[in-house]
């Protein structure tokens, strides 16, 4: 894999979101460093996705500020911040009109504006890097969730984001498919990329995060280093979610 | 019997009237109903994208517009566009009623089409909207080079019985009157059947009809099966490779 990497802090600060009456999140600040991965851990219904989605602005906060290295983004062109923030989903998403080639040439012919040629060889040299070089001419149904989900991290990674966002990615995967995705999400926090992993993988987020935050009721509840977030949890709620999980 | 072939098959006047139903009229049923679909088509379109906007003034004029176009009887709407805007803008579009046929068929087949489209759109998982708009695309674009797409691949059989009953709606303009080089299958069925109080001419029309819409009928079935059963493998794909892959990619990644 290619090392230089150009990656940025991301800073929540007081975010605010509700869905009718129901407050999703209630004033959330999260700051992640520059080349750093924080998991975001927590039971279901407690924000979790909601603020990983606010980064890249699929939901638009109803008050509060977004940084990314050090300038506010919350006002500025949601396009423009979505080509250097990539996001990865639970579903994978790809374009299932497309081969898989054409998924990640479309974005960059389309976003980048790209020519042909260009897109193609950064299409191929990134499905190469998750291992699929083979793959390229089939449709994504023909693949397997786990090499869906890679394509899909090719697919954002070809975009040459500065932070990375999963989105509970490994979720959809038959078990034996979770490790070929952590494996490679590992490596990308390896080389140096901003990473917010929203997950239910604990072992992941211990080995990998270098700050995990758990989240409870639209709040983050408490937040560290991973041995002192699963060694020596203080609050109530989080000991209670860590002796369902673990 | 002999009397149900003379009123139905009577061999002369299919004879008789068979030239000028494939010369004229084929072609005329067929000018109508393909023109009309192109043109439905394209308004089609452009009602599901305003039905499907979040802006209430795009939304509502769409749902009016198919509301009304979708529940009045055909026969109405081409008689009071083809008759009214023929004598209201003469300047404009003439009397000729051949062209008003075509605009009444296309504004009809229209509400329906947007509505196929729409449910075609509507039907895309939302995820391929919100992967688009994660890594970049503006809404248009999503919606142009992912979602439509997508939602019109699936609403193929919808449209092309769509079209079915455009070619057989196309046979209302009779009651619009048209010149005799412009008369489509029906109506050169009629003529014949009405000057020789004969109905096997009609028979013969009937019989064109269904040449034209019987195959089309097979072709939904087919394009409906082959959706539902999932895409041919290319030809440069291994079909049967996908399992062996699986178990090659799982030693690459672990």
């Amino acid at each position: 894999m290619t090392t230089a990497v150009r990656s940025s802090s991301v800073e929540l600060r007081d975010i605010h979101v509700s869905f009718g009456t129901l407050e999703v999140l209630r004033g959330v600040d999260l700051r992640v460093e520059s080349g750093r991965t924080t998991c975001v851990i927590g039971p279901s219904g407690s924000g979790k996705s909601t603020l990983l989605r606010c980064v890249n602005r699929l939901q638009e906060p109803d008050s509060g500020d977004l940084l990314l290295d050090g300038e506010s983004v919350i006002r500025s062109d949601p396009d423009a911040l979505r080509q250097r923030v990539g996001m990865v989903f639970q579903h994978f998403n790809l374009f299932g009109h497309r081969s898989v080639l054409d998924n990640i040439v479309l974005p960059l012919r389309s976003v980048k504006k790209l020519g042909k040629e260009e897109a193609a060889e950064i299409a191929r040299a990134r499905l190469a890097e998750v291992g699929l070089a083979d793959k390229a001419p089939y449709r994504p149904s023909a693949l397997s969730g786990g090499q869906q989900q890679r394509v899909a991290i090719a697919r954002a990674l070809a975009m040459d984001p500065e932070v990375m966002l999963f989105d509970e990615a490994t979720s959809a995967l038959d078990p034996e498919l979770v490790k070929g995705v952590l494996n490679l999400m590992a490596g990308l926090a390896e080389r140096g990329l901003t990473l917010i992993v929203v997950t239910h993988e604990m072992g992941f987020a211990r080995s990998v995060a270098d700050e995990v935050a758990f989240m409870d009721a639209g709040r983050i509840v408490e937040q560290g280093p991973p041995a002192k977030i699963f060694d020596e949890p203080q609050s109530p709620r989080l000991q209670r979610f860590l002796s369902q999980v673990l | 019997m002999e009397q149900f072939f003379d009123t139905f098959l009577n061999w002369e006047y299919i004879w008789q009237v068979f030239p000028d139903l494939l010369k004229t009229g084929l072609l005329n049923t067929l000018i109508l109903a393909v023109t009309s679909a192109l043109i439905g088509t394209v308004l089609g379109m452009v009602l599901a994208v305003m039905g499907l906007s979040t802006k209430v003034w795009l939304r509502w004029p769409a749902r009016v517009y198919t509301d009304i176009f979708r529940g009045l009887p055909a026969i109405l709407t081409i008689l009071v566009i083809g008759q009214g805007l023929g004598t209201l803008a003469r300047d404009v579009v003439g009397t000729n009623p051949y062209p008003l046929g075509i605009l009444a068929l296309s504004l009809i087949a229209a509400a329906y089409i947007g509505e196929i489209f729409r449910s075609g759109i509507q039907s895309v998982d939302k995820g391929q909207l919100e992967a688009s708009r994660a890594l970049g695309m503006s809404y248009s674009k999503a919606m142009l080079l992912v979602i439509i797409p997508q939602g019109v691949r699936r609403v193929l059989p919808a449209l092309v019985n769509q079209f079915i009953a455009l070619i057989k709606d196309s046979s209302l303009v009779y009651f619009l009157g048209l010149l005799s080089e412009q008369r489509e299958l029906f109506r050169i069925g009629q003529d014949l059947a009405a000057n020789t109080g004969n109905l096997s001419p009609l028979v013969a029309a009937g019989f064109v009809y269904l040449v034209i819409t019987v195959p089309l009928t097979h072709l939904v079935n087919y394009i409906d099966k082959k959706l539902r059963t999932g895409r041919k493998v290319r030809a440069d794909e291994p079909g049967e490779g996908d399992e062996l892959d699986l178990v090659a990619s799982g030693k690459v990644s672990s």
